[in-house]
């Protein structure tokens, strides 16, 4: 399709509904064949993932997320929305979360990724874990992993004292307060509505701590 | 996605050579945004120039008394620094309101600059949007607005700047260091950083080709109250309606910026002298030029109510 | 097993292992990231290819071309799907939604097109060069300009008759001393459930396997069925975990669907996710609905006439949203209409979500309520006391079967301090925030269903039991294994429970808040048979016999369960099936909701401070999932209340912002600590287990609860959810 009768489609789709029109994608580029020497030319990563050293050969697209779950079948880290709007596909990056679905695969050459497998095993729990079983942390369980690999790395921000958007006074180190914990997880979205259960449960482990 | 080419560059001077030379490149540096809109193919770049081991990363005090941000500090980082919290404390609290502890942790101080608008319709790429597709339309206008500009829109685009960073850079009047491919920086004061989007709305800010941001510096500490309110549907892992960054001093002079509202954060240093008369005489010169949708009314008189609340809240202090 | 008569002393009684807060059986594997949702599975089907589908992008229209040309030669690129070589998918029966536009196009991002690929960055990338050419044409998005059109609709399979008279409405509401008569708006609301709607889709000859999400398998496997046109036979479904439903998973969606049609077409096994873009104008939704709400009382608050009259849009053929299910229940009065009316929309399909009906109709009825009570000059409490009945008000022949909606009133009352609540509205001042305090009843329907359920006892006296059932989240699990350890006297840790599985013994799964009940009423069945197995092989009389601490003891004689599968592992099989007593019985659950807010008298911006829910739900069978339940409904309804809203834009006919940054639903900082109760009852009309659901309860009567609370702090009446702060701005105090 020409350009212009794109215009003009599109005219008649604001001005008037009632006209038959033709309407194809607004997108930034029209469609185009993709050059072929861009074909996957299979790049090289290396990390470490829950303490293994992983080399990959890789399409550059591919996410750090799908990485885990598509290569590795580490399933645990989660996707939920793959656009860093819920939190699910939270994993700890050299001691940081980060939402591994706005992460390419290639960006982490010599980084270390722990993942909720890297915490605790069915067998062995990690005191997190732990705490969510304890307090009920869950119902769906899907945003569960994200949230435990978000509790754990928080409770380490306020340790090192990172501070949050309820902190009375930014100079002050931040302490573990319910409003303090609600406010650091609110990227992690749980839709049955655990998140009173799960302040609880870090509460708990954060009490453990001191 | 469309498929890209990948690289990492060493130097500041070679990343900008990287991308200046190549029609489709791009810098990626955390990638929450470019990732996100290259999914949606938004963005199609041809070649990421990964910028990660520029070692941008560090923050200095300058010979002003200042401090010089790398581009590549975290998020996070900017907010946890001492310097920061003491010193430019609008500037943390502004961060600490935007997007989530993941989302900080990986984004870094240039690219939240550059983050693109979230208009809807921007977003869905079916949609008429001249910023995504210029040309095509805008959407937006006579459509869902809630979000949207009230202020220094056009009739080609009503997006708004979705940061909480930069309207708290605006109020501390920092500028955004610069270097092209050929090695030469440049030195650009935020207010001239983003644009209005007249009749360009595809075009976010005055940075040329392959123009690399490679820090950005603050002043001398202003000293006074700093506070940066944000107003949003949920609490928290939202997009401000309208916010509000503000340095506020002992005797009620003061500095004050909104987000939320235009293409840019929106300042006018002219209606700041009115801080002493409280904030509708602040906000009636601020806001004179609104043109609000019927779905975005409400920002003007919100944008008010939330000054006044900011001022307040230090009378009461 | 038949359940014809109300239930008398049985096991389930002793409650040693029921009721107890059990951890969930699950427990270990879904906080370590080892429970396998539907796209997680690797050895099932290891060459299974990826499929991502391009949803269409407008409302209403045909497809008039599309070339696939450049996207067939992308690289990876194993198969393109559209209507051309898809068959003829057939439509299921639950839904009306078409899973491909075939050409016409009924809504925006109905799937146009399924590319598969080796990989999925290859599909998404392919999917982009398909070139489709529409002719638009007019679409209906609007529901209020259809309002006066919108015809009362023939009954259809639920939610009753669409229009009921009882005494004479008209005069007793003329008449009426004091009267309400307000319209209020629910916005058309997403599940937004945190697993994408995903299929791996797998075909051996005629028949189709599918790991898949999906809450009802009984309907699963016939309306996946239908759309390939196989028998039911034909169609195997597995889904032992599935990352929330809401409703939004009932039966067979376009992941399902194009996955199995997809794998058909390129004779390979291919898995497909929703995106999550897609996914709120692609899939059904909670439908708008505007309703008007009438109510007449006397002095003394006694309701004397109450009207409830609704208007909801759909696709042709679907659902209407039956939101005065509810009014038809809840209160006394003798002069009474409800009505609905359904208008054609052409959005995507409105159809089940979390209490369908209860809770948007709730959620004008609970306000209503709220401002008759403020006229009558009444405590709201109070005002649901004295207009409390113990029998269907529309037929009062028929009792509840248990109502003790005013213990949870007084309960929920006195837990939450209600007494120190001003009712006068705008009083409470705290520094910049407007505080206030607001409650609301709550009711939803306590359905059960014939279920049925398998068990074995092999010969280490572990018992495994198997069922179709799902668990969302509800706790499924946990209840099955509980009940069979009641039942057979064992440890919980001796129960091993196998669901979501289409080959397991039907039940009706997770749906109406009826999957725990009709489950455990299964097991209960199953578990009685394996109970008479046991006594016949160990050679036991079985009316005498008492099964517990692992042992089968009658008078002095005590044999180790175990025993019992010496010979051979016992296999038994039974169906729960149940028939008059429902007819003889309104069968209902209850609540009390009650909320405090803090309204910023500057922003308006609302945050809950606190919310108390006390529950009647027969019996509890885990007091800790149950009450996870609520507070999950708590927080849904936090939702509903302040930010949950599908916008429309009228011109191009699609909800606008769709994705999880646009449509917002709570996060950990709108949620404080919520406290759920429960009141100690069983219900014996209901099955042996005595137990009805409570996880739709727990979202029903609470968005209205906190938009009381609001009008309680503010004195601004919003009618129109969500209550978010632009609609209550202007009535805030002005500021200095």
């Amino acid at each position: 399709m020409e350009e212009g009768e794109y215009e003009i489609s599109r005219r008649s789709v604001l001005v008037s509904s009632a006209v038959t029109a033709t309407l194809a994608a607004a997108g930034v580029s029209e469609a185009q064949p993709l050059p072929k020497a861009l074909a996957p030319a299979d790049h090289k990563v290396s990390f470490v993932v829950n303490g293994k050293g992983q080399a990959f050969s890789l399409d550059p697209r591919i996410t750090l997320l799908d990485a885990l779950r598509e290569h590795l079948h580490l399933t645990g880290t989660k996707k939920g929305c793959d656009h860093g709007q819920c939190g699910a596909c939270t994993v700890i990056v050299n001691g940081e979360r980060i939402n591994s679905c706005l992460s390419l695969a290639l960006q982490h050459e010599g980084d270390e990724v722990t993942t909720i497998e890297g915490l605790g095993t069915p067998e062995k729990l990690h005191p997190m874990q732990a705490a969510f079983v304890k307090h009920d942390g869950y119902q769906c369980g899907y945003c569960t992993p994200g949230q435990i690999c978000s509790a754990v790395a928080v409770l380490d921000e306020i340790k090192r004292g990172v501070p949050s958007h309820v902190q009375a006074e930014l100079t002050r180190a931040p302490t573990p307060t319910n409003a303090e914990l609600r406010e650091r997880m609110s990227g992690n979205i749980c839709r049955c509505g655990a998140y009173s259960n799960i302040a609880e449960a870090m509460a708990d482990v954060a009490e453990a701590r001191v | 996605m469309r498929l890209f080419t990948y690289e990492r560059a060493k130097t500041p001077a070679e990343a900008a050579r990287a991308v200046a030379g190549q029609p489709g490149a791009k810098f990626l540096a955390g990638g929450t945004n470019l990732i996100d809109l290259m999914k949606l193919e938004i963005e199609t770049p041809t070649h990421l120039v990964d910028v990660q081991d520029l070692k941008l990363d560090r923050i200095e005090q300058t010979g002003e008394g200042g401090l010089k941000i790398g581009a590549l500090v975290s998020n996070t980082a900017l907010a946890s620094d001492a310097r920061v919290r003491r010193d430019y404390g609008v500037l943390a609290r502004a961060i600490v309101a935007g997007a989530s502890g993941q989302l900080r942790n990986k984004a870094t101080t240039a690219g939240n600059l550059l983050q693109r608008t979230r208009c809807p319709y921007f977003y869905d790429t079916n949609m008429p949007c001249n910023k995504r597709k210029p040309g095509s339309g805008c959407a937006a206008i006579a459509g869902y607005s809630r979000q949207l500009a009230v202020i220094g829109a056009s009739d080609q685009c009503i997006a708004t700047h979705p940061g909480d960073m930069a309207v708290a850079l605006r109020v501390l009047d920092a500028t955004v260091e610069t270097v092209n491919a050929a090695g030469e920086p440049r030195a650009i004061p935020i207010a001239d950083f983003h644009r209005l989007p007249g009749a360009t709305p595809h075009i976010d800010t005055n940075l040329a080709p392959g123009e690399l941001i490679t820090a950005v510096t603050l002043p001398r500490p202003l000293g006074g109250r700093h506070v940066y309110e944000k107003v949003r549907d949920r609490a928290s892992y939202a997009f401000a309606l309208v916010s509000v960054a503000a340095v506020i001093q002992w005797d009620g002079t003061g500095r004050v910026a909104f987000g939320g509202v235009a293409h840019k954060p929106w300042r006018i240093e002219a209606a700041e002298a009115a801080m002493p008369q409280g904030a509708a005489a602040v906000t009636t010169s601020l806001f004179a030029d609104a043109k609000p949708t019927h779905d975005n009314a409400f920002k003007v008189p919100l944008a008010t109510r939330t000054l006044a609340a900011v001022i307040a809240e230090g009378n009461a202090a | 097993m038949k359940f014809d008569t109300p239930a008398g002393a049985n096991p389930t009684d002793r409650m040693q292992v029921l009721g107890k807060p059990l951890d969930r059986y699950e427990a270990r594997l879904k906080t370590t990231g080892t429970a396998t949702y539907a796209y997680e599975y690797k050895d099932v089907a290891p060459n299974a290819a990826y499929g991502y589908i391009l949803g269409a992008a407008i409302a209403k229209g045909r497809i008039t071309a599309i070339d696939t040309t450049l996207t067939e030669a992308a690289p990876g690129v194993i198969g393109v799907v559209t209507y051309r070589n898809a068959g003829k998918p057939g439509v299921g029966k639950f839904y009306v939604q078409k899973m491909l536009a075939a050409p016409e196009v009924d809504h925006y991002h109905q799937p146009v097109a399924v590319v598969v690929a080796e990989t999925f960055e290859q599909a998404r990338a392919a999917s982009a060069l398909i070139r489709v050419d529409y002719a638009r044409t007019d679409g209906r998005y609007d529901l209020a300009a259809q309002k006066g059109s919108a015809p009362v609709p023939p009954q259809g399979e639920f939610g009753g008759p669409n229009e009921k008279r009882v005494g004479d409405f008209e005069p007793a509401f003329a008449a009426a001393a004091v009267k309400v008569d307000e319209t209020y708006t629910v916005p058309d609301q997403a599940h937004a459930m945190m697993e994408p709607h995903a299929t791996i889709a797998k075909w051996d000859g005629e028949r189709v396997t599918c790991w898949t999400s999906i809450q009802q398998m009984n309907w699963g496997t016939r309306d996946l069925g239908l759309i390939l046109g196989i028998p039911k036979a034909n169609v195997r479904l597995i889904s032992p975990f599935i990352g929330g439903g809401f409703g939004g998973k009932g039966t067979v969606q376009m992941d399902l669907a194009l996955a199995a049609i997809s794998a058909r077409v390129v004779g390979r096994p291919v898995k497909i996710a929703l995106q999550r873009p897609i996914m709120f104008n692609t899939t059904i939704h909670r439908p708008k609905t505007i309703q008007r709400v009438m109510l007449g009382a006397g002095r003394d608050g006694r309701l004397t006439a109450i009207g409830h009259e609704s208007w909801s849009g759909n696709l042709p053929g679907g659902r209407t949203e039956p939101t005065v299910a509810s009014t038809r229940t809840f209160y006394a009065g003798p002069n009474r209409l409800t009505r609905m009316r359904l208008a054609t929309l052409d959005l995507a399909e409105g159809n089940a979500m979390r209490a369908p009906g209860e809770a948007p109709g709730l959620m004008a009825l609970e306000i209503a309520m709220d401002e008759l009570a403020e006229k009558l000059g009444m405590d709201p409490v109070q005002l649901r006391v004295v207009n409390d009945t113990q029998v269907d008000p529309e037929d009062p022949s028929k009792p509840f079967s248990t109502r003790p909606f005013i213990q949870c009133l007084r309960e929920g009352a006195e837990q939450f301090g209600w007494d120190r609540r001003n009712a006068k509205p705008g009083q409470v001042r705290e520094g910049r925030w407007l505080i206030g305090m607001g409650m609301a009843g709550a009711i939803r329907a306590g359905k059960i269903a014939k279920s049925g359920a398998r068990a074995r006892l092999d010969g280490k006296g572990i018992i495994t039991i198997e069922a179709d059932m799902t668990d969302i989240g509800t706790g499924s699990y946990t209840v099955v294994q509980q009940t069979a350890a009641e039942m057979m006297g064992v440890a919980p840790d001796s129960i091993v429970v196998k669901l979501g599985d289409s080959t397991f013994p039907e039940t009706p799964g997770s749906g109406g808040q009826q999957g725990a009940p009709s489950v455990t009423a299964g097991v209960y069945a199953a578990c009685v048979k394996l109970r008479e197995a046991v006594a016949q092989r160990l050679g036991f009389n079985s009316a005498e016999v008492d099964f517990s601490d692992g042992r089968v003891k009658s008078g002095n004689r005590s044999v180790p369960l175990a025993d019992a599968a010496k010979g051979g592992d016992l296999l038994v099989e039974d169906v729960m099936e149940f028939d008059k007593l429902k007819d003889q019985f309104q069968q209902q659950t209850f609540g009390a909701h009650f909320a405090e807010v803090a309204v910023d008298a500057y922003t308006g911006v609302v945050r809950v401070r606190r919310a108390l829910a006390v529950c009647a739900a027969g019996r509890i069978l885990n007091a800790k999932t149950a009450r996870s339940q609520v507070i999950g409904g708590i927080t849904m309804g936090i939702g509903a209340a302040l930010m949950e809203e599908m916008a429309i834009d009228q011109r191009f006919g699609f909800f606008v912002n769709h994705d999880l940054a646009g449509y917002e639903v709570p996060v950990h900082a709108d949620v404080p600590h919520l406290d759920a109760f429960f009141i100690d009852e069983v219900d014996p009309t209901i099955s042996p287990v005595k137990a009805k659901g409570v996880g739709e309860l727990g979202l029903t009567g609470v968005a209205p609860a906190i938009a009381n609370a609001i009008y309680n702090a503010t004195g601004v009446r919003v009618r129109e959810y969500p209550i978010t702060l632009d609609k209550h701005l202007e009535g805030l105090p002005a500021i200095a």
